[in-house]
């Protein structure tokens, strides 16, 4: 096992009944679930590799393959759809290049929408590298877009 | 003072830092709930401590439990609920209410309460007439409110216990340890009529009873924060605002049915909630009020936190016990026992919503009566709602039961903005339904509610305007639904996914006669053949559309038009010749390109290019107004 | 267990306490549609198609709820037909039409229920079809999963746990994404799966199907001969040829039950390199030979030694009978005590 995921897991020793915390801090570290992670989780706690990916894999949280640097979430819950969020989102599309739920093949952006941030006052939202945007336009869109490709040099 | 050693510590406690926090002449309070930081209210905060500090200010907290006056100070607070004219900043004692502050702002604010002991006018809320309010009471938006759970959430620290203990905080807990049996505690929330605040609205007392009576050990109290609805809020803010009232509420919850652990199921999408109750936990533990011998009494309680992965039907009760224990969120299938009898860990589990548990130290200091005389018979005390949507003051609100929707629409939303007009109301998130404006003086409770075809729910409110296609609603619910499903009965997980194909084609204009017979039929196999509660609402949105407004379906299948110009399939983006001036506005926004004309010439859209996203429309100007939305689509004419 | 007695449509039967619905309908020789049951597993409750109503109220599944005395059930009650249809339509809906080339077909629970729901083509013509386009996983050389014809009723991920205790298989992803799959949804062979075929005997459709499956013109009741533990089988034969085998669920031992070689391995004895004679050698070269010119070769070389020189090995692949004779054999005719069988390394 790599030395940093063994560090990881070393508390988690037999502790079955912990899998979602250790899924989330193992992803926290590292980014994303590799297959080699969730052996190791398996592996440490004893829960069939099986599972480790049945639980990760049903909730939404988790991710299996490499993320982009910046993260752009697009929030669909009701009060940002009826104010125009898909609207917000093929712009976002367009702007960036990728589909919604893909990551750029340079592995500098992630797209994907939200089911509710939970700032409904604010719609429609857009949450960009954790730093949210309320009442979003779509001419907005591109100079966000554009500072993401500045800082993200 | 540092802990509390026996209940009778604290009504000191409580002067010691009144006595502290009176030491401070004028107070900022800025508001720090997500939707407020969204909109810069850190910075104003920075801003503030930075200006006070060069005037010398002593700003630091401490000082005054040391004993040292000070002239002013801030403050961060949780969410004061009116999101949407944040960021707020409310200023103490005063109670001066200021709204959309920037750090600009804040030296005229600190001149004007320091030097001038007067407002900043402009910053005040203008009421429709024009007036300014000076206060949160003045705003229409809060005067028809009743706030009990939300009501320290925009006027304490939620990261300092000690405020806590100054409005009262613990009073509740510290007189149950003293005073009444768990038996009698159970009496007092059953007799307050308190019904669960996550939606269904089972009777608290009921289930705590319950659970007080099962037998077997350890148990736990689990706190339902897992707010999944789209378009709600309410749960966020009242962790994020005073953690310490659900803290405590639990606490007491354990002391009644006899729990040793607790755990508070947290959405991965509310980080700050997080953070606030990681601070409450510590601090409550550092003054006794949780662990080993709470206030030196014997009662012991700890209490954890546990963190979603992002999965609505965790919701659900025995999803969220199944989710803690580290497996898939699949709701158990009945028959089975209740969860207060077999829950986590197969143990007795005493389980409710946040503002559930927030409610009770009101209930307990002020009396089952007191609870009781607010809201309706059958659904006593207030109910908090997330008001957003086409809103003219949207944010967190909280009102007597009863009340109706008219009421808080108009009165406390000010309603439709931009001259709209109101076409429907939508509760209970994905398992509720929409109300028509027929239904607008339905009053607020459980039962009025669920008799209209919608549910109470956790609280969120969305209002829609005449620019709401009630078909495509119902197509978002279904998306919802679908992804959310968590797939194991086949009702749910492919009855969802035929319902939403079908509204998918009625959008797109590819609707069948038969369809709406199906729908209705699909729906009510959805709701009686699938395995959870959410499954079995998963087809209201569907059902409360069609009872409503089946004239908008009908529409969409036999004339292929949609009345309210949402859905692109059914539309067309056109010029008025007469109107379009020629300034090019449209063909240089336009991201296809589909616009051509020249300057000063009449522009035409390219109907086979167009992708009908409208920025064509945003675009023109006011005074134009050239393009027009139509409905159904234009024909294209083959040359 | 206290005797009950509940009522199914009408018809009075008796049941013991502790049985669910299900369970006294079947004892009682009463077709109740169902999917996701299996005799030898827990029941999950999961595909919704043995709906019935109790007591003229309520709505349950019959696989789950427990009998009482004096319960009413219904199957035939309208609402019940009304949540039976529709889901089975919606399998339906969702299903591969290519009954006629399906190895399942005539043998499936699916085509079952459909039958008993009586379903029609203009009932089916109303949905929306979406069969599902996932790649076949043809990586194990015994069986083959097809995701578009699984209905997702756990009975193989309950097999694993229940019964073999690997899990090489889950539910993973989740709503209508849901799919029975390995970790990082892999290809089986690379699980841990051990190809006992336990889910594949049990699949109601043909989503996991025996590879290269010939259907036996009959059936022919053996012992397998691969190890000690004598697994009672069936085995499946056309023409002179064995083409499968099943286990023998009313043999004792196992119930049913067979492992991977057990079920799968059967083609060594119709194979074209298996040894059909003794072979002998001469002048460094085996050549083949009659069993009485082999056997009188062994016994003649035996006869030349006696005690300490000599020592057996037997095997797991014959019978215990055999294996006593050996031991007797090696005892008492060749004088040793020398005897060990590979069972025991």
């Amino acid at each position: 096992m790599d030395e940093t995921l063994h560090n990881l897991l070393a508390p988690y020793k037999d502790k079955s009944e912990a899998l979602i915390p250790i899924l989330q801090h193992v992803q926290g570290e590292l980014g994303y679930l590799s297959d080699e992670a969730m052996l190791a989780i398996a592996g440490t706690t004893g829960i069939p590799e099986s599972r480790v990916y049945a639980v990760a894999s049903f909730y939404a949280q988790f991710y299996f393959t490499r993320r982009g640097k910046n993260q752009t979430k697009v929030c669909s819950g009701t009060a940002c759809h009826v104010k125009g969020a898909a609207r917000i989102l093929d712009t976002f599309e367009r702007e960036l290049g990728i589909a919604c739920g893909t990551t750029s093949e340079d592995y500098e952006h992630t797209l994907e929408t939200v089911a509710c941030v939970g700032s409904c006052a604010l719609a429609p939202v857009v949450v960009v590298n954790d730093e949210v945007h309320g009442q979003m336009e779509s001419g907005r869109v591109g100079k966000i877009v554009a500072g993401l490709n500045t800082n993200g040099g | 003072m540092n802990a509390i050693n026996t209940p009778a510590d604290l009504g000191p406690m409580r002067d010691y830092c009144q006595a502290a926090l009176g030491r401070q002449k004028v107070r900022f309070l800025v508001c720090a709930g997500t939707g407020c930081i969204a909109g810069g209210s850190m910075a104003v905060y920075q801003e503030l401590q930075r200006l006070l500090s060069e005037r010398d200010i002593n700003v630091d907290v401490e000082l005054l439990y040391e004993g040292k006056e000070s002239d002013a100070g801030v403050g961060t607070s949780g969410c004061h609920g009116f999101c949407q004219m944040g960021p707020l900043v409310r200023v103490e004692p005063t109670g001066t209410f200021y709204t959309r502050v920037k750090a600009a702002d804040v030296p005229d604010i600190i001149t004007a309460t320091l030097d001038e002991n007067s407002e900043v006018e402009r910053l005040l809320f203008k009421n429709p007439d024009g007036s300014r309010s000076v206060t949160e009471h003045d705003v229409p938006f809060y005067n028809r409110q009743q706030r009990i759970v939300l009501d320290k959430c925009g006027t304490i620290n939620p990261e300092d216990i000690r405020d806590y203990f100054a409005v009262d905080g613990y009073q509740a807990l510290a007189e149950i340890l003293q005073h009444l049996s768990p038996m009698e505690v159970i009496d007092i929330v059953t007799a307050s009529g308190l019904r669960g605040r996550g939606g269904a609205g089972f009777p608290a007392g009921r289930k705590w009873l319950g659970c007080h009576k099962a037998g077997g050990s350890p148990k736990y109290v689990v706190c339902n924060g897992d707010e999944g609805d789209p378009g709600a809020f309410m749960d966020r803010s009242v962790l994020e605002g005073n953690p310490l009232a659900v803290i405590e509420g639990m606490t007491i919850a354990a002391y009644s049915v006899g729990a040793r652990y607790g755990y508070i199921y947290v959405r991965a999408e509310y980080p700050l909630a997080v953070v606030r109750l990681q601070k409450a936990i510590e601090q409550a533990k550092q003054y006794r009020l949780l662990g080993e011998n709470i206030m030196g009494v014997d009662f012991d309680f700890d209490l954890y936190i546990f963190q979603g992965a992002g999965a609505f039907v965790c919701g659900e009760s025995t999803a969220l016990t199944l989710s803690i224990e580290g497996k898939r969120g699949m709701p158990r299938v009945a028959p089975r026992p209740r969860t207060t009898e077999v829950g986590l860990w197969d143990k007795p589990t005493l389980l409710n919503n946040v503002k559930t548990y927030a409610f009770i130290p009101d209930i307990i200091r002020r009396g089952a009566d007191w609870f009781k005389s607010i809201g309706t018979e059958s659904s006593s005390g207030t109910a908090v709602f997330a008001l957003t949507g086409h809103i003219a003051n949207s944010g967190l609100i909280e009102v007597p039961m009863g009340i109706t929707l008219r009421e808080i629409i108009y009165d406390i939303g000010g309603g439709i903005p931009h001259g709209g007009t109101f076409k429907a109301v939508q509760t209970g998130g994905p398992s509720g339904g929409c109300l028509p404006a027929s239904l607008l003086d339905t009053p607020i409770d459980y039962d009025s509610l669920d008799e209209a075809g919608s549910i109470m729910g956790s609280g969120g409110m969305v209002i829609m305007d005449e620019n709401t296609c009630m078909v495509d609603v119902a197509r978002y619910f279904l998306q919802f639904t679908e992804e959310e499903s968590c797939g194991q009965c086949v009702p749910c997980r492919l009855g969802t996914k035929q319902l939403l194909e079908i509204l998918k084609d009625i959008c797109k204009g590819k609707g069948r006669k038969a369809d709406l017979d199906l729908l209705y039929e699909l729906s009510h196999s959805v709701h009686g053949g699938s395995v959870c509660g959410l499954g079995q609402t998963a087809a209201n949105p569907v059902l409360t559309t069609l009872r409503y407004f089946k004239d908008e379906y009908e529409a969409h299948i036999f004339e292929k038009r949609c009345p309210a110009k949402v859905c692109k399939d059914l539309i067309s983006f056109r010029i008025d010749e007469e109107k379009c001036a020629g300034c090019t506005l449209c063909a240089r926004a336009c991201p296809v390109s589909a616009i051509t004309g020249e300057k000063k010439q009449v522009h035409v859209i390219d109907q086979s290019i167009c992708i009908q996203c409208g920025v064509c429309k945003e675009k023109c100007p006011t005074k134009f107004s050239a393009v027009e939305c139509v409905s159904p689509k234009l024909v294209m004419e083959v040359a | 267990m206290n005797p009950v007695t509940i009522t199914i449509d009408g018809l009075a039967i008796p049941a013991q306490e502790g049985m669910t619905i299900l369970q006294a309908a079947q004892a009682n020789g009463l077709y109740i549609p169902n999917l996701c049951n299996h005799p030898d597993l827990d029941p999950a409750g999961l595909c919704r198609v043995c709906v019935v109503k109790i007591d003229d109220w309520k709505i349950a599944i019959s696989c789950k709820q427990p009998v009482k005395e004096g319960m009413v059930v219904s199957t035939e009650d309208p609402e019940v037909q009304r949540v039976r249809k529709n889901t089975v339509e919606l399998l339906v809906a969702n299903h591969p039409m290519t009954c006629l080339t399906c190895e399942r077909d005539g043998n499936c629970e699916l085509q079952r229920v459909a039958r008993y729901v009586g379903l029609e083509p203009t009932d089916l013509n109303r949905y929306r079809r979406s069969v599902r386009s996932l790649p076949m996983d043809r990586s194990n050389p015994f069986f083959e999963i097809d995701h578009a014809k699984c209905i997702l009723c756990g009975i193989c991920v309950r097999t694993c746990d229940e019964i073999q205790n690997i899990n090489a298989i889950d539910f993973v992803k989740r709503g209508v994404a849901s799919l029975i799959g390995t970790m990082g949804n892999k290809p089986i062979a690379e699980s841990r799966c051990e190809s006992c075929g336990e889910c594949v005997v049990r699949c109601p459709t043909a989503a996991l199907s025996p590879r290269h499956r010939v259907q036996p013109m009959r059936e022919v009741k053996s012992i397998c001969s691969y190890c000690g533990v004598g697994c009672g089988i069936r085995l499946g034969v056309r023409g002179d040829q064995i083409v499968g085998v099943q286990g023998d669920r009313e043999n004792p031992v196992n119930g049913g039950s067979l492992c991977v070689k057990g079920r799968f391995g059967y083609h060594f004895i119709n194979h074209p390199e298996r040894l059909q004679k003794p072979l002998v050698r001469k002048d460094g070269e085996l050549v083949e030979a009659e069993w009485d010119e082999a056997l009188d070769l062994i016994a003649e070389k035996f006869s030349q030694h006696k005690g300490e020189q000599f020592a057996a090995l037997a095997s797991a692949r014959i019978t215990n009978e055999d294996n006593y004779l050996i031991q007797k054999f090696t005892r008492a005719v060749m004088g040793t005590n020398t005897i060990d069988h590979c069972a025991r390394l």
